[in-house]
C-alpha cells in the first residue's frame, strides 16, 4: 500500500506506545499517533493533555490542547498543575515534542532564531509545556522532517533539554535522573540515543532511504546501529485506521 | 505598580537570577497580604457591574494582567476588547499560552512586557504575523518561563509564599532567560530552580456560572485557572449566565471559585468567542483564521480591528458584527454534534 511519510511517521511513533502507560501529547501527528496506538496497538493508553484533560476518548482530532475535545468523555476534567505535577512525580512515561532546531544530544529550540535573544531573527512561540514535558517525562520522542536546517551542530536557544552536553549533564543540571529523549522520528529514519555518548544513532532506514541521503540532510555526526535495520513499513491495517477513523478530514496526514 | 528590581534594593535583598530575565511583579508575599488585608472585599454583597465600568475602573495603564482560560478557549473576551478599545496602554501579561487573548491585546499595542511561556502562535492554526512583528520590533520586554512554571508562579502567590521550587527549565537557555534562581534543597541537598510567586495587579476568568456575589462555577477543565484567581490583586469574573446563589449553595463542592475574591462580576453570554468554551459552544475557527489573514497586510487588519472592536458600542455590537445568534448557534451546534 502507498503512504506518505506523515503517515510513515505516525504509524512509527504509534508502536512505542505500549499499553497500560500514560503519554501526554499535543496536537498534530503525536495525538494522531496517540490515538492510532490505541485503537490498534495498547487500548489501556491513557492519553493527558497539559492543559488538563486526561484519559478522554478522542472523537477527533483536538485543535488545541485546551479545547473541549482533550477531555470529552475522558477520566478527568482536571487542571494544568494536576498534570504538569503529575509529570513532576514521575507517573508520565511519554511525551511527544517539536521544534525548529534539534542537536546530536535531543537538545530543541522553539524559541528564536538569531543570535541575540533580544533581537531575533525569527521569533517563535517559545517554550509552552515543551521544557517541562521533556524535563519531566521519561521518555521524550520527536516527530520531524529531517534536514540540515533542523538537525544542526549547534541550536541558536536550547528550549527544552535533551541530554544537554552528554553523559550526566541533565542529572548534573538537577534533571530527574533517567529521564531523556528517546527516539526521533523522521522521514528518513529512525534515531535512538547511544548510551555511552548520548549522541543520536540511526536505528533503522525508512524503505528506499539511503544511508547518504540521511548524512546529507543531517547538519552533524550521526552514531549508526551495530543492528541497523530497514524500518518496517505501515501495515494495511494501521494506515486504513489512520485513515479512517483517527484523521477522516486528512488535517494531519494531508499536511506534506 | 513598584518594580522588583527598586523593592530588592530597598529591602537588601541578594538576588541572583540564573539569567537575564527581570521579574516583573513583587513577589514579597507580605506586601500581598497587606493587600488583600486592606482591599479584598470580604462582604458577601452583589459585585454586578458592566464591562465599561469594570475596565475603566480596575484595570489601569500600566498593571499587569493575567488572563484565564487557555488561548483561545474559555477566555474573557470581552473584557479584552474594552481594554483594546479604553486603550489601555504598557500593560504586563502572564503568556501562559496566551494565543488569541494575546493577539487581541496586539492589536490594540496594550503591552510592554510579557513572562513568555507560550505566545505569537495559536496551536494548530498558525502564527500571528501581528504579535510576532510586535516581539520581533524588541518592544515588548521579554523574560522566558514556561507553561509549568507560570502555574507554579500563581501557585505560590495562591499559597501565600514569595518561591516555590520546581526542576523544569534546568541546564537549559529558557532557564538562563528567565528570573528563576538556583537553590539547593536543604533535606535533600538536590538542585532546584526557585520561581518567585506571580501575583498579578488584575486576574480576569470567564466562567460558565456564577451568583451576583462572584461565587463561581466552571465546567471541563481548569487549566490554571483555581490558583491565578487565588494570586490575582483585583479578580474580574465574566459568566454565561447569572444563577441564584441557592443554585450554588444546593452544590457547594463545584464553586471553584469563592465570593471573596472576587471584585466584579459581569455577564456576558457567548463571552469567550470567538473562543470555544466547553458543553457550549465551539471556537470560530473561521473568524479566528479571517483574523490571521487580516493581520498580513496592515490596512486589511485596520479595517478589520475597526470593524470588529473599535466600530463597535461592546461585547454584544461585535457578536453583531460576525453574523451574531445564528452564527453562534451554529457554534453551539458544532460543539454538541462532537462526534460528526
Amino acid at each position: 500500500m502507498e503512504y506518505n511519510d506523515m503517515e510513515l511517521m505516525i504509524c512509527l511513533a504509534s508502536r512505542y506506545l505500549e499499553d497500560d502507560s500514560i503519554v501526554v501529547v499535543g496536537t498534530g501527528a503525536p495525538c494522531a499517533a496517540a490515538m492510532l496506538a490505541q485503537k490498534i496497538y495498547s487500548p489501556r493508553l491513557m492519553i493527558m493533555f497539559e492543559a488538563g484533560g486526561i484519559g478522554p476518548l478522542l472523537p477527533s482530532m483536538p485543535i488545541s490542547v485546551g479545547d473541549s475535545r482533550t477531555f470529552y468523555r475522558g477520566l478527568v476534567a482536571g487542571s494544568m498543575p494536576e498534570v504538569m505535577e503529575t509529570c513532576q512525580r514521575g507517573l508520565v512515561d511519554y511525551t511527544f515534542l517539536g521544534g525548529a532546531q534539534i542537536d546530536q544530544y535531543g537538545n530543541i529550540n522553539s524559541t528564536m532564531v538569531g543570535s541575540e535573544y533580544q533581537k531575533p531573527k525569527v521569533r517563535f512561540p517559545g517554550s509552552g509545556g515543551a521544557n517541562d514535558l521533556a524535563s519531566f517525562c521519561w521518555k521524550t520522542m520527536m516527530i520531524t522532517p529531517q534536514d540540515q536546517r533542523r538537525f544542526t551542530e549547534n541550536i541558536d536557544f536550547i528550549t527544552s533539554p535533551g541530554y544537554l552536553t552528554g553523559p550526566g549533564a541533565r542529572e548534573a543540571a538537577g534533571l530527574p535522573p533517567g529521564s531523556g529523549p528517546y527516539k526521533v522520528i523522521t522521514n528518513l529514519c529512525v534515531i535512538g540515543f547511544d548510551e555511552d555518548t548520548k549522541k543520536m544513532k540511526v536505528e533503522s532506514t525508512h524503505p528506499g532511504i539511503t544511508q547518504e541521503s540521511i548524512i546529507d540532510n543531517t547538519g552533524f555526526g550521526l552514531l549508526w546501529s551495530e543492528d541497523l535495520t530497514v524500518s518496517e513499513p505501515p501495515s494495511e491495517e494501521e494506515l486504513s485506521c489512520l485513515r479512517n477513523e483517527v484523521d477522516p478530514y486528512r488535517y494531519i496526514i494531508g499536511r506534506l | 505598580m513598584e518594580s522588583f528590581n527598586e523593592y530588592a534594593e530597598e529591602r537588601k535583598v541578594t538576588y541572583k537570577p540564573a539569567g537575564g530575565g527581570r521579574i516583573f511583579t513583587n513577589p514579597d508575599a507580605d506586601r500581598a497580604r497587606a493587600y488583600f488585608r486592606d482591599q479584598k472585599p470580604r462582604k458577601l454583597t452583589e459585585k454586578v457591574t458592566t464591562i465599561q465600568e469594570v475596565v475603566n475602573g480596575l484595570v489601569n495603564d500600566g498593571d499587569y494582567i493575567g488572563v484565564g482560560g487557555f488561548g483561545a478557549n474559555r477566555i474573557p473576551t470581552a473584557v479584552l476588547h474594552e481594554i483594546v478599545r479604553q486603550k489601555k496602554k504598557d500593560l504586563g501579561v502572564a503568556g501562559h499560552t496566551a494565543t488569541h487573548d494575546f493577539q487581541i491585546l496586539i492589536g490594540g499595542n496594550c503591552i510592554n512586557r510579557c513572562d513568555i511561556a507560550y505566545i505569537i502562535g495559536l496551536e494548530a492554526r498558525g502564527l500571528s504575523k501581528a504579535a510576532r512583528k510586535a516581539v520581533e520590533s524588541g518592544a515588548i520586554e521579554l523574560t522566558e518561563w514556561t507553561n509549568a512554571a507560570l502555574t507554579w508562579r500563581y501557585k505560590a502567590a495562591a499559597m501565600g509564599v514569595s518561591f516555590l521550587p520546581v526542576r523544569c527549565m534546568l541546564g537549559t537557555d529558557t532557564g538562563k532567560r528567565s528570573a528563576a534562581v538556583e537553590m539547593e534543597c536543604p533535606f535533600t541537598g538536590s538542585k532546584y530552580l526557585a520561581v518567585p510567586a506571580l501575583y498579578p495587579d488584575v486576574g480576569i476568568i470567564h466562567v460558565h456560572r456564577a451568583d451576583v456575589y462572584g461565587n463561581c462555577q466552571i465546567d471541563g477543565i481548569m487549566v490554571a485557572d483555581l490558583d491565578l484567581a487565588r494570586a490575582a490583586r483585583r479578580l474580574i469574573i465574566t459568566t454565561e449566565r447569572f444563577v441564584p446563589n441557592e443554585y450554588i449553595r444546593r452544590d457547594p463542592a463545584r464553586t471553584v471559585i469563592p465570593y471573596y475574591l472576587v471584585d466584579a462580576v459581569i455577564e456576558v453570554p457567548f463571552g469567550s468567542y470567538p473562543g470555544n468554551m466547553a458543553y457550549e459552544y465551539f471556537s470560530d475557527e473561521e473568524h479566528l483564521r479571517e483574523w490571521l489573514t487580516a493581520e498580513g497586510d496592515p490596512e486589511s487588519y485596520a479595517s478589520f480591528l475597526e470593524k470588529h472592536i473599535y466600530g463597535v458600542k461592546d461585547f454584544n455590537g461585535y457578536l453583531d458584527t460576525i453574523g451574531g445568534l445564528k452564527r453562534l448557534q451554529e457554534l453551539r451546534l458544532q460543539e454538541n454534534l462532537v462526534e460528526k
